[in-house]
């Protein structure tokens, strides 16, 4: 199990500048790659295309060695799962009826999900510890409840393949860390994770690969531990920054701390 | 994961009785049915109109006149079938663009049907092409409107949704101004009244050619909202996120909106334009069954051609002439949506 991006290139309009100038990166299995990058460099446009959204970009995107242009929007689905930002929904459904959505793709146009579907969907639910939400409104449980919906849903769905767009966002810190952990979960279980991010730390913590973009193109590809570098961090977000290196029982940790009044002009 | 209070509150929360609703649901609009039947100018005991309308089927002993039958079958059946198909018509589509638009304040005349409909009435009407074509014209006028707001948003960039509605209030307002041309140089003594009569709505005219008509059109719109009210839930998630579950957002959408403004359009065809019940009904609905398409849209079928049965009943009873049964919904509309707001503020 594979994703490959291979020089891709988009931009909205002919005329208007590249959003993505030649991005070439692969995962494979339990890789959990973090991207990061300023706001509005490209990252949530290199998820549409990689998810099938947008198909006027050159280049090419193989899930499995299968170039997507060739895939439905069906076909895309059962590889890769889409975990949007959890925002606040137009119509309150209950958390089961929203993780139930998952099964689409399982079931047929004129029917509806089956006693089996629902079972899968307490399961996921089960696993990521919201089972007690099941008859809750999606609207009325908590942001990071949310999320977790949100990524039993993909699980339901069945695909290996979850990319997530700033999981964490409007996250408070407890909530960010608990989901965190179990997506760094879910990557040991063998799927692939591709999310993006504004937290470095998350890179440092959770994740085994790191895609720093600037510009549209990629400036930093790597272990996390290797590549995230004060003077990277600097260039790309115009702030100065001490790494940290510490041990802790389990393992070596590194993390970002901003330099007092080394903050710089962003460019 | 520790749980908080909220949970535990949550947890607790029981599950509302959402079959014990949707019967009791039922058995009101079969009473509303019976009821129907048995009021007006020449009132009935609901145990004549029982036995009145099984007699085509059972053999019972006549207990009534002639004149009984004639006013069941041949004056208030029709009217009575047009009311129900009129309601369900609106409130289901009402439902579908609901949620194909993601907007629990959208209405069927949202792409601008009604405006079509009634500006084809009305030429209809001035034309004096009599009241058949006034229908038909009514029909085609409120699909054109549609199809215009359709090709305007497709030549739009950026959410298709957003354009789709911008787009309806723009052809819906030209052909208001239409409508109101045509009324500025119609005959004052008879087309004027008329126009003005039909733009208010009333089912007062409903005959079983117009339930015919009507109701094909109607079941055949509604059957595939009807089958594809699951995935509809999906499609509310929005376009991205319905997509990457694989569904064709395309399609679906396409498919649901054709069908929801066929039926509005037949609906006002028959019916002239009645506000409010396409807008209110579903969220009645989502009040009492949930947000669950799969229940919703059935409730709305069945609420919607009780509600308006119900409407009818006081247009034709409360006055000693016919009130305009489009001024009714929206005095009854009106106070209920304001009581939806204040108290369901919190769920919606």
């Amino acid at each position: 199990m594979s994703v490959r991006v291979n020089h891709l290139s988009f931009a909205y309009d002919k005329h208007s500048p590249l959003v993505l100038n030649d991005v070439s990166f692969s995962v494979k299995e339990g890789d959990l790659l973090a991207v990061l990058g300023p706001n509005g460099v490209g990252k949530s446009t290199m998820f549409r295309c990689i998810l099938g959204f947008l198909n006027k970009y050159d280049g090419e995107i193989l899930m499995n060695d299968v170039n997507i242009k060739t895939l439905t929007h069906k076909q895309i689905a059962k590889q890769v799962a889409y975990i949007p930002q959890s925002t606040h929904p137009v119509f309150n459904y209950s958390v089961l009826d929203v993780v139930l959505m998952g099964v689409t793709n399982q079931v047929s146009l004129l029917s509806a999900p089956n006693q089996a579907h629902i079972n899968q969907a307490y399961a996921a639910m089960e696993s990521l510890g919201i089972d007690h939400l099941r008859d809750a409104g999606y609207g009325e449980i908590s942001g990071g409840e949310r999320q977790l919906a949100l990524i039993a849903r993909a699980l339901v769905q069945k695909a290996k393949i979850l990319i997530m767009d700033e999981p964490t966002a409007n996250l408070d810190y407890g909530n960010q860390f608990r989901v965190m952990c179990r997506i760094s979960d879910l990557a040991k279980e063998g799927y692939i994770i591709i999310l993006s991010t504004h937290n470095p730390d998350h890179a440092f913590l959770y994740a085994n690969r790191v895609l720093m973009i600037q510009g549209g193109k990629v400036i930093a590809d790597g272990c996390p531990d290797e590549v995230l570098d004060a003077k990277l961090i600097k260039d790309v977000y115009g702030v100065d920054v001490h790494i940290e290196e510490f041990q802790s029982n389990t393992r070596h940790h590194k993390l970002c701390i901003p330099v007092e009044g080394g903050v710089g002009k962003q460019r | 994961m520790p749980d908080t209070a909220k949970n535990q509150s949550v947890k607790t929360r029981k599950m509302p009785n959402y079959k014990l609703r949707f019967i009791l649901l039922i058995l009101a609009a079969l009473i509303c049915i019976l009821v129907s039947f048995g009021v007006g100018r020449f009132s009935l005991s609901p145990y004549d109109v029982f036995l009145l309308l099984l007699s085509p089927i059972f053999p019972i002993t006549e207990t009534w006149d002639y004149a009984m039958f004639s006013v069941v079958f041949n004056i208030r059946l029709p009217r009575i079938l047009a009311a129900i198909l009129v309601g369900a018509a609106l409130s289901t589509a009402g439902a579908a663009y609901q949620g194909m638009f993601q907007n629990p304040l959208v209405s069927p005349d949202i792409l601008g049907a009604s405006a079509g409909a009634g500006f084809g009435a009305c030429l209809a009407i001035y034309l004096s092409l009599g009241s058949g074509m006034v229908t038909i014209f009514a029909f085609v006028g409120g699909l054109i409107a549609v199809l215009i707001a359709y090709l305007v948003s497709r030549m739009t960039k950026g959410s298709a949704t957003l354009s789709m509605v911008l787009a309806g209030i723009l052809v819906g307002s030209l052909f208001s101004a239409s409508t109101s041309y045509i009324k500025l140089v119609a005959d004052t003594t008879e087309q004027l009244p008329e126009i003005t009569y039909w733009l208010m709505g009333s089912l007062a005219g409903a005959t079983m050619d117009d339930v015919i008509f009507a109701g094909i059109i109607i079941i055949l719109g509604t059957l595939p909202i009807f089958l594809l009210r699951w995935r509809m839930n999906v499609l509310t998630l929005g376009e991205d996120e319905a997509k990457s579950m694989g569904i064709n957002t395309h399609r679906l959408r396409f498919v649901v909106i054709v069908c929801a403004t066929l039926i509005t359009a037949v609906a006002v065809s028959i019916s002239g334009i009645i506000g409010w019940v396409g807008l209110v009904i579903p969220h009645f609905c989502r009040m009492l069954f949930g947000y669950d398409y799969r229940i919703i849209i059935p409730a709305s079928i069945i609420m919607g051609g009780g509600f308006m049965l119900l409407v009818d009943d006081f247009a034709r009873t409360i006055a000693t002439t016919e009130v305009p049964i489009g001024i009714l919904t929206a005095f009854v509309g009106a106070p209920i949506f304001a009581y939806l707001l204040i108290m369901g503020g919190k769920r919606s």
